[in-house]
């Protein structure tokens, strides 16, 4: 252990640096906005337009709010060593039940109590077959995954469910509205950042769903109560699903249980990894989360910008998760360091 | 009788169950005409599940079944289109399907990352390849197709066996083979079971994870087969989310997601399941397509808590 000390000191700081966890993330976004400059010479501009700020990095910002706040929740799950499979369809429920009641005629402020409430009431359930029922997370998660969206479909045909659309001055606010110059999702989206942050952070949570997820029994046997633990941690991914949820249905004025946030679930996971969390638990990173999830929309936002046809995006994804996975897995690091040292010799 | 038989006893009793409600209800239900059409319209999600069986025996998951799927149907449409027969095209998808598979399976030991992982950027990448390959629905025209959906068995009563099915029976059968009377299906077993013990025991556990994923590429290619070739056309987004309904299929028929128990009979079960579902609320015709999705997974759910029980209760790997 001593002689590895030594080592670590006596390296060059560039060494370091790379040793570092949070590089690589950021290495990878600053490469995606060098490389969005030199395809469009007004990448970096910001202008003002009726009064809020428009502008290529700010869109990145913008579009990245619903994925990142998933993403959080499922860096929380990841971090007890499970995983949510269904915040697509907590999505899909949360906008049925927000259209639904809009049209029932509740008050734009009850109705986002509401979907946060059905939210957590999905995450709740998650919780009691993760935490109480003791089922696999993957497996347990994909119960709600096949039939949420059946149940977003059955919401809309409470009324009808012709025409789930809806006019809202709130919900419009929350989707391209704007408080001194900053879009109010971004203002709101921080805000949620914060207080998850001083909840993880600054009390013992954080703590104790690390705890958890690097053993549970030794948590347990520790006085940590390893179930109740992970059942906070689902309601929390539902109700940040929730929140989402709410932007984007925002974003639609309507509610399309089929194929709203088809995938996010894929991309939060993909946002966790990038940022540096493993599935095998017992890590929370939320600020490299964040980072993973602005990288992801970053490279969605540079091919839509580059000219190349939108189909390349999944391609592009798929190529940069590999990368990501490759560099992360000890056999394959190895491998190519093997074979770089060869080519100096 | 022998406990590992439980979870496929309980299958086969639930479907007879909604069959029989399904006669109760609807006169005309219980004729072999409604199961061959069962059979014949759930014939590619059944081939896909049989696939997933093994990885969810070996204790993985495969993700990229869905796009699979969709690349298949949407190559042999635009190789159709170019003059290719469909039997040529269908050969060299299927090989396809096995080195894809065969790739997901030695990344995910060989840089021993989770399967999810690896088989869900399996998925995106094949999805990004059927739009890349055309994003337009293209129809395939070749003649063979006209006789494909011509073959038919025909079965006491009205029904009959379409052609669908009888590909989708021989590779049930293959599979049942594969899985219970060679030593690669008794491996899958072992490394479902315990990895650790089976690598102690001289498993190789690289060569049977390529050989296990290889296998479940073939399966998901010879599904996207079937269907292009049911369907008669190819559409870029064609098996989207048909993982889930293969896992959810796999689920239903008895399999373990814990891995090591599990037949691959119970997924034809499982299959028919999740289309006898279908085709009632089809019948009933005033319920919405959304309780197909509702009723799935409450099925799904009762069957994972039984599960659950099973092995709580009983030692069904009989490492007691």
């Amino acid at each position: 252990m001593i002689t590895m000390d030594k080592s670590t000191v006596s390296k060059p700081l560039l060494n370091r640096m790379m040793e570092n966890r949070a590089v690589w993330p950021l290495l990878a976004l600053a490469v995606i906005l060098i490389v969005d400059g030199f395809i469009s010479p007004n990448f970096y501009e910001i202008r003002i337009v009726e009064g809020r700020l428009f502008g290529n990095l700010v869109d990145i910002l913008y579009r990245a709010v619903p994925t990142a706040l998933v993403a959080l929740g499922m860096a929380v799950v990841i971090g007890t060593k499970g995983i949510d499979l269904s915040v697509g369809s907590i999505i899909a429920i949360s906008g049925a039940v927000i259209a639904w009641r809009i049209q029932m005629g509740d008050p734009h402020l009850v109705v986002m109590f509401y979907a946060l409430g059905a939210a957590i009431l999905c995450g709740a359930w998650n919780g009691f077959l993760v935490a109480v029922l003791g089922i696999q997370p993957i497996i347990a998660t994909l119960i709600l995954m096949v039939s949420g969206r059946g149940i977003g479909m059955l919401i809309n045909s409470f009324y009808g469910g012709t025409d789930p659309s809806f006019e809202s001055a709130l919900l419009q606010g929350m989707s391209t509205g704007s408080i001194w110059l900053i879009p109010t999702r971004l203002i709101v989206a921080v805000g949620v950042f914060l207080v998850l942050w001083l909840v993880i952070r600054r009390t013992a949570l954080g703590l104790f769903v690390e705890a958890v997820g690097g053993n549970a029994a030794s948590a347990n046997l520790a006085g940590v109560n390893a179930r109740l633990i992970t059942f906070v941690a689902y309601v929390l991914c539902g109700l940040l699903a929730g929140w989402a949820g709410i932007i984007l249905t925002a974003d639609t004025h309507t509610s399309d249980p089929v194929s709203v946030a088809m995938y996010i679930e894929l991309d939060a996971i993909l946002a966790v990894v990038i940022g540096g969390g493993s599935l095998a638990g017992g890590r929370i990173y939320l600020g490299m989360t964040v980072i993973g999830a602005l990288v992801i929309q970053a490279l969605t936002t540079s091919i839509l910008i580059s000219g190349l046809p939108p189909e390349y995006n999944l391609i592009i994804k798929a190529i940069v998760v590999l990368f990501v996975l490759l560099l992360q897995s000890k056999n394959a690091r190895q491998k190519i360091g093997q074979i770089f040292s060869r080519q100096k010799q | 009788m022998n406990k590992k038989y439980l979870p496929l006893a309980a299958t086969i009793v639930v479907f007879i169950a909604i069959f029989l409600i399904g006669g109760a209800t609807y006169n005309n239900f219980l004729s072999t005409r409604v199961l061959g059409n069962i059979l014949a319209d759930n014939s590619f999600i059944i081939i896909a599940a049989i696939g997933a069986t093994f990885v969810i025996l070996s204790g993985g998951i495969d993700l990229s079944v869905g796009s699979m799927i969709g690349f298949v149907g949407i190559s042999m449409a635009v190789l159709d289109s170019m003059g290719w027969h469909p039997l040529v095209t269908a050969m060299a998808m299927l090989c396809f399907g096995v080195m894809f598979g065969a790739l997901q399976g030695y990344i995910i030991d060989f840089c021993e990352i989770q399967p999810f992982i690896v088989t869900l950027a399996g998925l995106f990448l094949l999805r990004g390849a059927c739009f890349m390959v055309s994003v337009e629905s293209v129809p395939i025209q070749h003649d063979f197709v006209d006789t494909y959906a011509a073959a038919k068995i025909p079965l006491p009563g009205k029904g009959v066996l379409r052609s669908s099915a009888i590909v989708m029976l021989i590779s049930l059968g293959l599979a049942i083979v594969i899985a219970h009377f060679t030593r690669f299906g008794t491996n899958v077993y072992a490394i479902g079971g315990d990895r650790e013990s089976a690598r102690l025991m001289g498993v190789n556990i690289r060569k049977t994870t390529v050989k296990i994923y290889a296998l479940a590429g073939f399966y998901s290619a010879l599904a996207g087969v079937v269907y292009a070739l049911y369907t008669s056309s190819g559409y870029p987004l064609a098996g989207s989310t048909l993982e889930l309904s293969a896992i959810a299929a796999v689920v239903l028929g008895g399999t373990l997601l814990t891995g090591g128990v599990g037949m691959v009979a119970g997924t034809l079960f499982g299959g028919m399941i999740l289309g006898l579902i279908s085709t009632l609320i089809i019948f009933n015709g005033s319920l919405n397509s959304a309780w197909i999705l509702i009723i799935s997974g409450a099925l799904l759910f009762g069957f994972i808590v039984l599960h659950r029980f099973l092995v709580g209760s009983f030692d069904l790997r009989g490492a007691k």
